[in-house]
């Protein structure tokens, strides 16, 4: 198992590495450069005002050379300087995490089990009205464009109800301390996370409903059967089990966008989190704050697939021995 | 025999709407007596499974009986409540399957679902019920039994498979044991041990047994009594040695005809004929998993330096068990697989080395008839196009190649009406007759049928061979015959090679095979066919 983490961990290491480098060129490649921005904005666009910035921040050196220093940095845990922000990226980023792992992480768990209870509740009644309710609901947050759902639940939860708030991460200006914090936290976490976690839950209601059916077909059903098992234990250690393999494999990949899926959802919900990070960082050309958005999302993806691989040893007997 | 302990009375059930009949199951009536092994045979279709499941409860979701009664203990099975079924089943009537593997939860270990049983029914301590499960999968024979209570089903081969099943079965020792087909998925020597089990521990338990089957080797191996039905009906009942040695009805005479007999005269009247494909010292070995530094690498040798000759109007038979290398070595020849080392000389090239434009052309002269008469035919091409694809892809011109099709289907005895048809409008018989057609499209020297005749009927299976000698008289083919089935090799080949673990162990006509075999392996394998006993003191 240790051998098998250390490999996969080596390999991660190589594929990150080819991604900054990707990134690093798929990035200059792109037009404009935040020297012009920056002087543009300060209202001195003349050539020897940018020529001075480009020459601050290292830009006037050939590609190559950038490139190395950048690398070098990123092996000593360095992921450059914001000169917008005039801040170290990697404090930046560290400073928005926080918001965007709640946030994603929140929706996460509430897609998760959500969507899987519904999955079984409407295999359970296949055929039924409950499963027909229950799949169109699934077929409507499926089809609903993100930023629309965010929008109309802003519109009807705290513009009309006034319920709960429509932005932000907390009361601007309350200053709540302890548990009336965390409540507040909350309560402005409910509708980012629902909205973020609405096409996810679509996509487990559907497949664990699909799986359920296609192992509650299989031989070893008809064994348990056979038997004389109650239907519940084997709707829940014989058709249940089996059918979350395929579920796994998905929350993984969910799992894997954490950190670099909730750009839109951040951007709506004004939620201060690495998703807007990227979003400004984008308007602003700031080189080093993308790259270090990119290079902690990749990151995270590579983690979370590396996790789902262990887990999945963990509940398929067949991957972890064959 | 005993006391009926099973009594089904004019059985009926409905098949949905829209199936090729109204009833599966048609006013059948049977008694299984307390100690005896009622064997129910008949081929695919014949309702023989359907009964054994209404006894269980365990009808698919669209099937339901709608007549009769099948009476245990005082009680119409048929109009028991589902707890009261639910109570029945596993502690005075268990099931066992078929296929093994997919009959066993893939995530659980075997002493766990053995131990589940007990669960059910609410008996002993978690502790006692795995204790309960070593002990029962010692007296199914399991060696070391410990650690197979520990193993997952993917970890144990096919016959201990079966032997965890049978284990489950017995834990709480029912007065009725059903088994459907338990024996067809597994090897021949795999086979008889099973049914050695099954035979001890019904003696031992005194239990009755139902035993559903398509193969009358296996009747003749282990049934007390026989059932035969057709099209949902018995045609027949007896005990065994009235229904093997003396059948009343036509189907039973027709089926028990057309079971390839062990009689091996078959004369050669092609000795000293040039050979048409020459195999020479042919390897093939599979590296699976491992990594980058080759650690945990598996190296199977599936092919290892066999060599053999084929003469033009010969069938010369591969057999072998599962995983004996006999596919392989078909696909080598072929070319599906390349090879390690060796060759296969063809029409003047060696096969083994052959690429690109040269190797297209070789491979015209020898083809491949597969098993699954169902997988192996494109479902969206017509009938037509699958013969003609392979002359047209040489440069036979579409009309020409077409006619060619209509010609090799009245040549396989199909209505040349078949190729605008589909392959989902025919049997499993035909569609094998359309994969011959396929094969001859190319005018090969040589064909190779991969276990061509397993996947159907014994009686379709009769008439294919019939077709593939009549074939091969006519267009003086030469035919590599791979099966696993010994009774087929005996009835169709001129010589048979034996594999076992990638190698060729004996070669020769089925005459000195069958009745002075050398190796110890072709012994086993020989002693193992089902009814042979049976056939040879008959033939006394």
């Amino acid at each position: 198992m240790l051998r098998f983490i250390l490999m996969r961990l080596g390999k991660a290491v190589i594929i990150l590495i080819a991604i900054l480098i990707l990134n690093f060129f798929l990035i200059h490649a792109a037009p404009g450069d935040p020297a012009a921005v920056m002087a543009g904005e300060a209202g001195a666009a003349d050539e020897k005002f940018i020529a001075d910035l480009r020459e601050r921040f290292g830009l006037d050196k050939p590609l190559l050379t950038q490139l190395g220093i950048y690398l070098g940095g990123v092996l000593q845990f360095d992921l450059g300087y914001s000169y917008r922000q005039q801040m170290p990226v990697a404090d930046l980023i560290l400073d928005r995490l926080p918001a965007t792992l709640l946030l994603t992480m929140t929706a996460f768990a509430i897609s998760l089990s959500l969507g899987t209870l519904a999955g079984v509740l409407a295999s359970a009644r296949v055929g039924k009205w409950s499963d027909t309710l229950i799949s169109t609901t699934a077929l409507l947050f499926y089809a609903t464009p993100l930023f629309w759902a965010a929008l109309m639940a802003v519109l009807l939860f705290s513009v009309v109800l006034n319920w709960l708030p429509g932005f932000g991460y907390e009361t601007v200006g309350a200053n709540y301390t302890g548990f009336r914090r965390v409540l507040d936290i909350g309560q402005h976490l409910i509708l980012p996370a629902t909205t973020l976690g609405l096409f996810f839950m679509a996509v487990y209601m559907r497949m664990t409903r699909a799986s359920m059916l296609e192992v509650s077909q299989l031989d070893f059903v008809k064994t348990a059967r056979a038997k004389g098992l109650r239907p519940s234990v084997i709707q829940r250690r014989h058709i249940f089990r089996n059918a979350m393999l395929p579920v796994v494999t998905l929350a993984g990949l969910q799992a894997g966008q954490l950190v670099g899926g909730a750009v839109l959802t951040e951007t709506v919900f004004a939620w201060p989190g690495i998703g807007r990070l990227m979003f400004e960082a984008l308007a602003q050309r700031d080189y080093n704050v993308l790259l270090g958005v990119f290079f902690v999302s990749a990151a995270m993806v590579l983690l979370f697939n590396l996790i789902t691989d262990i887990l999945y040893r963990f509940v398929d007997p067949r991957i972890r021995v064959g | 025999m005993g006391e009926p302990v099973l009594s089904v009375e004019n059985l009926r059930i409905a098949l949905p709407e829209g199936a090729d009949r109204p009833f599966a199951v048609d006013d059948v009536s049977f008694e299984l007596r307390a100690g005896e092994i009622l064997c129910i045979v008949g081929e695919s279709g014949s309702g023989k499974s359907m009964s054994a499941n209404a006894a269980m409860g365990l009808l698919p979701d669209l099937v339901r009986p709608v007549g009769g009664k099948i009476l245990f203990d005082g009680s119409d099975l048929l109009r028991l409540s589902e707890a009261q079924l639910m109570d029945l089943r596993g502690r005075r009537i268990a099931m066992i399957f078929q296929e093994p593997m997919s009959a066993l939860n893939p995530l659980l270990r075997a002493g766990e679902q053995i131990a589940e049983v007990f669960e059910a029914h609410d008996l002993l301590t978690p502790k006692e019920r795995s204790a309960r499960a070593m002990e029962l999968l010692e007296e199914v024979g399991i060696p070391d039994p410990e650690k197979a209570a520990r193993a997952y089903p993917f970890q144990l081969s096919g016959g201990q498979r079966q032997r965890v099943m049978i284990a489950m079965a017995l834990a709480l020792e029912p007065e009725i044991l059903i088994a459907d087909e338990p024996t067809t998925a597994l090897d021949v020597t795999t086979q008889a041990q099973i049914l050695d089990l099954i035979r001890n521990l019904q003696e031992k338990h005194s239990m009755a047994v139902m035993f559903i089957t398509h193969d009358f080797g296996v009747v003749a191996e282990i049934a007390d009594r026989v059932a035969v039905m057709q099209y949902g009906k018995i045609v027949e009942t007896g005990s065994v040695d009235e229904v093997l040695d003396n059948p009343q009805h036509d189907y039973t005479r027709k089926l028990i005809a057309a079971i390839p007999t062990l009689a091996t005269d078959r004369a050669r009247g092609d000795v000293g004929k040039q050979p048409v494909l020459e195999v020479d010292g042919l390897c093939k070995t599979y590296v699976t998993g491992g990594s980058l530094f080759g650690r945990n690498r598996r190296v199977v040798k599936a092919v290892q330096n066999v060599s053999f000759t084929l003469a033009e109007g010969e069938t010369l038979g591969i057999v072998g068990e599962s995983g004996s290398g006999k596919s392989s070595v078909g696909r080598c020849l072929v070319r599906l697989l390349t090879p390690d080392a060796g060759m296969v000389r063809l029409g003047g090239h060696d096969m083994a080395t052959l690429s690109g434009e040269a190797l297209r052309e070789a491979r015209k002269s020898i083809q491949m008839i597969f098993q699954d008469p169902y997988a192996s035919l494109n479902p969206r091409s017509r009938v037509g196009r699958i013969i003609a694809e392979g002359p047209m892809a040489h440069g036979v011109p579409k009309a020409e190649a077409y006619s060619n099709a209509e010609r090799l289907l009245d040549l396989v005895g199909l209505d040349t009406s078949a190729i605008d048809r589909y392959p989902h409008e025919f049997s499993g018989g035909q569609r094998q007759r359309i994969g011959i057609a396929r094969a001859l499209a190319l005018e090969p020297r040589v064909i190779i049928a991969d276990e061509a005749v397993s996947a159907l009927d014994v009686s379709i299976q009769a008439q294919v061979l019939d077709l593939l000698a009549d074939l091969k008289e006519k267009l003086d083919l030469a035919l590599l015959f791979i099966t696993h089935d010994l009774r087929v090799a005996a009835q169709i080949c001129d010589r048979i090679a034996v594999m076992k673990e990638g190698e060729v162990v004996e070669i020769g006509p089925p005459r000195q095979i069958f009745t002075n075999p050398q190796n110890v392996y072709t012994r086993s394998l020989i002693e193992a066919i089902p009814g042979r006993e049976r056939e040879l003191a008959a033939a006394e």
